[in-house]
């Protein structure tokens, strides 16, 4: 399936002569364009214009309630699965609007890959857990191929270690902080391209969240991260770019600021992220 | 709030609250004794009355005039084929439809209406649902007063209740787990066969026990749609005429005859024990999934 259908992905779409973008090794994964999303007739967010850049973790900071989430779940079409949610806009990943009538939600979720605020492993063993989604995107495999497949993953999360023997153990044996990384292996080993987090450490201690950001840091050069956290730190510590969203009066939530993260934790140019960022709001 | 002093009335307020914290316990004990000895008494009654007529002529003898030879076998025999069967028309269908409601058509306008209809469905008299089916299966569709149209009847009259057990074993899985695989590229199919319908399924059976249960209790639909029939020859075929044990028990009651009353106290143990091996052998399973899911699923 992989590459190879990707590629008659783009393939169809310059045949239709869609006016798409095509670019697989361009700089901007993913790129968002005039997003807007509506739960019921309430706008969550709205007029949101960004772009991921190819092996950059990016992070999107804000107060609660400000959209982050509505904002990363667009991004992989989560959203299709929440009962009154509207997406309007375009989202592009590699050219290609995810959106579009022919575009396979099912097919993008296994490219862009996401990992949720608490741990959300399956009531399988740890073996299983990962292997999930090579087996149900119909990846023909050995059982070796299998096993390295899922001990590339684990290795990458930097679980491998810890449970290299005791693969067939029921995944609710692990600690919180080990479920997050499980959850992140078994995102990897579909090998996506990007992958995006939302508020991952939230429940963990901080020694496990350490742990994720050094992870995250050591697979930046293979994959696109978009990080949604509201711990401010974690977003100077880890990502090379930020974007600051905030609500407006009617609690509409909308990217106050976007730029590298020196540039918004030492010298902000919205007066609003100076204040979330010193602790003044949010 | 917890070192706040506290003024006199608030005081006071915590001495009520207190003796509520006593008495309550003790209304609640009240309530679960009045229902335990309730079935306590009528479980002694017809043991009293009926234990000395247990005897294998009740299971395997055909019914007769003479309270001494007569047997329930025929009862025995229609209910368990039009029992079971409907448990097999039931089940399948309610899980069907539970897992429509819940992960395909998931908060839309059309599943909303088809639940709370479903929901209606449940507190309709179960006479209704013996009417229907002596008109429409029996006659309309000509499947006659049979053992396949009872089933469709005890089928029909379960499968809300367990239909609406089922969409509550589905929307118990946490969501978590649903976003995690669909996250990872499932389809709503791999999802529901992977991680949903698993983990729901030991919910589900509890759901379809309570419905083999009350399909075995039935009587008034059944008696609707196969009559009062004294029947001496077992069931064979789909197309059989057939009675169910509680009509085989209110036959008895009815007669004048005072041996005949202590047969049917027997006829209702025998009716609770088979409710009871039922009921043992549909948790066993449940017990049985619930382990295999706990350890290494595949």
């Amino acid at each position: 399936m992989e590459i190879e259908s990707y590629n008659q992905l783009l393939k169809n779409y310059m045949e239709q002569g869609k006016e798409a973008m095509v670019d697989i090794s361009g700089p901007e994964v993913v790129r968002v364009e005039n997003l807007r999303v509506f739960y019921g007739d309430k706008i969550a967010i709205d007029a949101i214009n960004i772009s991921f850049k190819r092996n950059n973790i990016t992070a999107i900071i804000g107060p609660s309630g400000c959209g982050k989430s509505t904002l990363l779940r667009s991004i992989n079409r989560m959203n299709d699965l929440i009962p009154g949610a509207k997406v309007s806009g375009k989202v592009y990943f590699n050219g290609i609007d995810i959106y579009s009538r022919d575009v396979d939600p099912v097919y993008i979720r296994s490219r862009i890959g996401m990992v949720f605020q608490r741990p959300n492993p399956f009531p399988f063993s740890i073996f299983d857990n990962v292997a999930f989604g090579l087996r149900v995107n119909g990846f023909k495999l050995s059982k070796s191929e299998l096993y390295e497949k899922v001990k590339d993953a684990l290795v990458k999360a930097a679980l491998w270690d810890e449970v290299k023997d005791r693969l067939d153990k029921h995944a609710y044996s692990l600690s919180g902080g080990q479920q997050q990384r499980l959850c992140i292996a078994r995102a990897l080993a579909v090998d996506p391209e990007v992958l995006l987090l939302d508020e991952p450490t939230v429940s963990l201690d901080p020694i496990s969240t350490a742990r994720i950001e050094s992870l995250l840091r050591s697979i930046k050069d293979e994959y696109t991260i978009i990080i949604v956290t509201h711990n401010m730190l974690q977003a100077a510590r880890v990502s090379d770019y930020t974007a600051v969203m905030m609500p407006d009066e009617n609690m509409v939530g909308r990217i106050i600021e976007f730029g590298e993260t020196r540039q918004i934790f030492t010298n902000p140019r919205d007066k609003r992220t100076e204040d979330y960022i010193s602790g003044r709001i949010g | 709030m917890g070192h706040q002093v506290l003024t006199g009335a608030e005081r006071r307020h915590v001495g009520l609250r207190k003796i509520f914290d006593r008495v309550l316990p003790i209304i609640l004990s009240v309530a679960v004794f009045v229902a335990v000895a309730t079935v306590a008494s009528l479980l002694l009654t017809v043991i009293i009355t009926g234990g000395h007529r247990l005897s294998w002529n009740l299971i395997l003898n055909y019914p007769s005039a003479n309270p001494e030879d007569a047997g329930m076998r025929s009862a025995i025999l229609g209910s368990i084929f039009t029992v079971g069967l409907s448990a097999l028309i039931c089940i399948p269908l309610s899980i069907a439809t539970a897992i429509y409601l819940v992960e395909y058509s998931r908060g839309g306008r059309l599943s909303s209406i088809l639940s709370y209809n479903i929901a209606n469905l449940a507190g309709v008299p179960s006479v209704i649902f013996g009417v229907v089916a002596l008109g429409f299966l029996a006659y309309w569709l000509g499947m006659g007063r049979t053992v396949i149209t009872g089933a469709f009847t005890l089928a029909i009259l379960t499968l809300p209740l367990v239909t609406v057990t089922s969409v509550e074993a589905l929307k118990a899985v946490p969501d978590d787990l649903r976003f995690g695989a669909y996250a990872l590229g499932a389809t709503t199919l791999q999802v529901v066969r992977r991680v949903t319908l698993p983990r729901a399924l030991p919910m589900m059976l509890t759901g379809g026990i309570l419905g083999i249960s009350r399909a075995l209790g039935e009587a008034a639909p059944i008696l609707v749609v196969s009559g009062l029939l004294f029947i001496r020859e077992d069931p064979t075929s789909l197309f059989s005429k057939f009675t169910v044990m509680p009509l085989q028990l209110y036959n008895w009651i009815s007669r004048p005859q005072p041996a005949f009353i202590e047969l049917s106290s027997a006829g209702i143990i025998v009716l609770l024990l088979i409710l009871l091996a039922l009921n043992g052998a549909a948790i066993g399973l449940r017990q049985y999934l619930i382990r295999r899911m706990g350890q290494n699923w595949r």
